[in-house]
């Protein structure tokens, strides 16, 4: 039997985040049908030669469902690929109460992703987050309550009024709630969203400020306890997350819904953005095959331990004595790796290192 | 047979640029029905797409259309169009020279602009008669009466019986015709002299070779003729000559003094029929050729590379068959440290280099970077020999210059009285030496300076374009050499010479101009891995210094659900994005960056 992860993509939530380029829409009339149709593409897939060791199911906003509607997920997933150990279901604060979180932790789930993104009031709005901290805070707690001892939070850098101080308190937050793991993403205006349509109104922090505030995060999460792992995740010692580790390992893993993107046999393949579509059983697309030198480079280098220095190519080590004077990477053991320096500008590292 | 001479109009249209030249050109071939109505693409004489788009003329046409008048009589009327700018003035002095008239045409709405000037003072030198047209009547803001006093004034002809006219909507159009049969000459009979012809234009035919048009002043030319060039002896059979109709060649066998066509005649390349040049006949040549040929010299230039290396064979080919036409471009290749391969172009002028520029971009498709453009400067050596430089990276140790003179020219403004100031200001600024303000009207000056043409070249129209509102016009003439105090900057990025971004100037323009180079340059560098140090250097002494940071954030920290295709491409657009950086050193330069420094205008601040 094969290890697997499985994705499972919820293309729902209350409202569209302005900053958002996930695919979701705020309607979800069709959520029922779109559920079934999750279920019976797990059950088609499984040619009996898997079983996974993770299941994700993400979004859009997880917890738009009910309670009942993940559990079905969680337990159709189990009945066809075993039961994984690392059941991941993202959770908006806002969404969560004690019935939802019980019968989700009795269907198996044992990790929450919490879509925090900060602690601040004036940040939180300008993102359009609906919940105030204290709700934050109490759903974390209420999680912890119904068991769950594997707990992420989200959190954004380079965001509209963000400064060190605000930071600061963010992260001082997180480190004050029974949270095992924090991600930590650099806001990218992307087109279609609000803020790419209204780009010149934002008062964002210029690329030297969100440098300093990414750097600032390294050090604040790793002095509380949490070790960054890649390039925008940290974690105290086991709580990393296996199934993000599967993309960045190569390893197989199989998405299911609207927007899903797979791994699969050394093929890529994913559905299209179209709830419509997959409702009425639309094929994946094929992405091209996967898996080659350059990719394994460029997916290794957003971790912390980096790649091996062997896999690079002739050119790319012949880079590696300037960018170590730079402080950009690290050469350790036979494996080259970022500082978080060099994390920060690593598309351009990458594409140095891949050319 | 020869066409009775009496019953011949020879003529050309002056204008300036937008005042309709080209429109009344096709309506007067729609009333001689020279062409039917459906063939009508609006103006037929500018059959480049460029011309059409800039509404300037840029290479001198001719037609000949046939006109019954209102005394019942046929008339043969030659139009032959000329080039509408300062560039091209010897070509437009050598159309006009195969006229015996010129239509001097102005917008009613405008009044008289400094090209209108300058062509109608040519037309008089080659005493034409000028027959004034009021256009553009149509319009709410014309006044036709007001511009007719004008010209009264300015030019001194009577205008009175002017015709006033709407090329736009055809109103009054005949009375020009009849104008031309009435106001304009005759060309004289001179059939039993040795043949000479002006060429006042040719082109480059696939097919045919060169095609000569020619105004023929004495004698007459036959097919199977043994033709000779007067300035270069060369000889060629005739293989055909006719007239040019608006849509087509028609051959007539022979033509005569006082008409106008074209000979072809198995010639090469345009070099063998050199606009200006008189055509004799090998068997009886003439005694002496006409007067008034010269040599055109390229007085700008500039380098052209492909922003895509791969690209330089086509830019050669490209080059090249523009030259088959154009007899004033000149390129000789050329490597830039920084460019890598192109050509060092030589041009009339500005406006020459920027349609250059464009058809090769539009009719050839390619991406292209051309540098500062120069002019020639003339380098006394300490050891009393001359150089000619057009080129920075020619420019000798300073050390072993005794002095250096740079070309002058007297320049024309005509601007709205209200922008006197704006306009000698700006002149002043351009190190200009003030000669004198003539009103043309009340509300209109001709401003004369004399101004060093590398401040002309250097973006002087379009700053004053844009501090007159676009109402003032420009004309120059080259004036001689004189003594200039010139520097050479360099540009260095991260300690590298930019050879491409090298640039003669007047030492009392460098500090400031240096300031901007490294300002616009670090504006348009992208970050990178390492700080660069931007500097500006004349010799070793560096005058200007900026910084660009290291870069600190490029990174893309979300992954949307697995999809590592997005990543990887995202990687490969950055890759791309590499290759399109020229590289110096370890410093990569968009190309966005030498654009910025090339196009460095004085109110883009």
């Amino acid at each position: 039997m094969k290890n697997l992860g499985i994705y499972i993509h919820i293309p729902f939530c209350r409202s569209k985040c302005p900053y958002c380029d996930f695919f979701s829409l705020v309607k979800t009339d069709t959520a029922a049908a779109y559920l079934e149709a999750v279920n019976c593409r797990l059950e088609q897939f499984q040619t009996g030669e898997y079983k996974a060791d993770t299941l994700y199911i993400g979004g859009g906003t997880p917890s738009v469902l009910t309670g009942e509607q993940v559990a079905s997920l969680i337990e159709t997933a189990k009945k066809h690929y075993g039961t994984p150990a690392e059941i991941t279901v993202e959770c908006n604060p806002s969404d969560v109460d004690e019935t939802f979180l019980r019968r989700i932790y009795a269907a198996g789930a044992n990790r929450l992703s919490f879509g925090m993104q900060s602690a601040v009031a004036s940040e939180r709005r300008a993102l359009g987050r609906r919940a105030d901290r204290v709700q934050v805070e109490n759903a974390v707690r209420l999680a912890a309550d119904s068991g769950f001892a594997n707990i992420s939070l989200d959190l954004m850098l380079g965001i509209p009024h963000q400064t060190a101080d605000s930071l600061h308190e963010s992260i001082c937050f997180c480190a004050s709630l029974p949270v095992q793991h924090i991600s930590a993403y650099i806001l990218k205006i992307e087109e279609g969203t609000y803020f790419g349509k209204h780009r010149d109104a934002l008062t964002l922090p210029d690329e030297d400020a969100t440098a300093d505030l990414y750097l600032q995060a390294v050090e604040e999460l790793e002095a509380a306890g949490f070790r960054q792992y890649e390039i925008s995740n940290f974690a105290k010692p086991g709580y990393e997350s296996r199934h993000n580790l599967k993309y960045w390992h190569l390893e197989e893993y199989l998405g299911v819904g609207a927007a899903a993107h797979s791994f699969v046999g050394g093929r890529r393949f994913y559905y299209e953005r179209d709830i419509a579509g997959f409702i009425a059983g639309a094929k994946p697309v094929d992405d091209g095959a996967g898996g080659d030198r350059e990719e394994a480079v460029m997916l290794a280098l957003r971790l912390r331990e980096g790649v091996e220095t062997a896999l690079l190519s002739d050119s790319a080590r012949k880079k590696i004595p300037f960018l170590k004077a730079q402080g950009y990477v690290t050469e350790l053991d036979g494996r080259v790796a970022f500082t978080p320096q060099g994390f920060l500008i690593s598309n351009t590292l990458i594409t140095e290192l891949t050319e | 047979m020869p066409f009775d001479k009496s019953k011949i109009r020879n003529f050309s249209i002056i204008a300036h640029i937008d005042h309709g030249k080209s429109t009344l050109a096709d309506r007067l071939l729609e009333l001689t029905s020279s062409v039917a109505k459906r063939d009508m693409t609006a103006q037929i004489l500018d059959d480049m797409d460029l011309e059409r788009e800039r509404g300037i003329t840029i290479k001198a046409h001719a037609v000949t259309l046939n006109y019954t008048a209102e005394d019942g009589e046929e008339y043969m009327l030659n139009l032959i169009d000329t080039p509408g700018h300062v560039d091209f003035n010897y070509e437009v002095s050598r159309s006009l020279a195969a006229c015996e008239g010129a239509l001097l045409v102005v917008d009613a709405s405008q009044g008289v602009e400094a090209q209108t000037l300058a062509n109608t003072y040519l037309a008089l030198d080659n005493d034409l008669e000028i027959v004034p047209i009021i256009n553009k009547i149509d319009l709410p803001a014309a006044e036709p009466e007001r511009v007719a006093a004008e010209i009264e004034d300015v030019i001194g002809i009577p205008c009175e019986d002017a015709p006033r006219v709407s090329a736009k909507t055809g109103i009054n159009v005949e009375a020009v015709l009849e104008k031309i049969v009435s106001d304009i000459p005759a060309p004289e009979n001179h059939d039993d002299k040795p043949l000479r012809a002006l060429i006042f234009d040719s082109i480059y035919d696939n097919y045919k070779g060169v095609v000569v048009y020619a105004k023929i002043v004495d004698g007459c030319i036959k097919n199977g003729d043994t033709m000779r060039m007067m300035s270069t002896g060369a000889e060629f059979t005739v293989v055909d000559v006719g007239r040019m109709r608006a849509t087509s060649m028609e051959s007539t066998g022979a033509l005569y003094s006082g008409e106008v066509g074209y000979i072809t005649a198995s010639i090469k390349t345009i070099h063998d029929a050199k606009v200006g040049d008189t055509v004799t006949l090998a068997t009886n040549p003439a005694a002496e050729p006409l007067a008034g040929y010269k040599e055109v010299q390229p007085m700008v230039y500039c380098g052209v590379y492909p922003a895509d290396g791969a690209d330089y064979e086509n830019l050669r080919d490209a080059l090249d068959k523009l030259k088959l036409n154009d007899a004033s471009l000149s390129f000789e290749p050329e490597t830039s440290g920084a460019l890598g391969f192109g050509f060092r172009c030589g041009f009339l002028g500005l406006l020459h280099l920027e349609i250059i520029q464009e058809r090769l971009e539009r009719e050839y498709d390619l991406d292209l970077v051309t540098t500062i453009p120069s002019v020639v400067y003339k380098i006394h050596m300490t050891d009393g020999s001359v150089l000619d430089i057009d080129n920075p990276t020619h420019y000798p140790d300073p050390a072993d210059i005794d002095f250096s003179e740079e070309p002058m020219t007297e320049t024309h403004v005509y601007a709205p009285a209200d922008c006197i100031g704006t306009v000698m200001e700006l002149c002043q600024d351009r190190r200009g030496t003030y000669i004198g303000i003539d009103y043309i009207t009340p509300e209109r000056v001709d401003i004369t300076y004399k101004l060093p043409l590398n401040e002309i070249i250097y973006d002087f129209f379009d700053t004053l374009k844009s501090r007159t509102r676009g109402y003032a016009s420009l004309d120059y003439e080259i004036k001689g050499y004189e003594k200039s105090n010139l520097v050479k900057l360099d540009v260095l990025l991260n300690g590298d010479m930019v050879d491409a971004l090298s640039y003669i100037l007047h030492a009392e323009k460098a500090y400031p101009r240096a300031r901007r180079i490294a300002e616009k340059l670090k504006a348009n560098i992208p970050r990178q891995m390492f700080e660069i140090p931007i500097q500006i250097a004349i010799g070793g002494k560096v005058i200007a210094r900026e910084t660009v940071k290291a870069m600190r954030k490029d990174v893309l920290a979300k992954c949307y659900g697995g999809d590592i295709t997005r990543k990887k491409k995202l990687l490969e657009k950055q890759k791309e994005g590499k290759k399109r950086m020229r590289q110096f050193g370890k410093v990569e330069v968009p190309q966005e960056a030498f654009m910025a420094v090339l196009k460095l205008s004085d109110d883009d601040k």
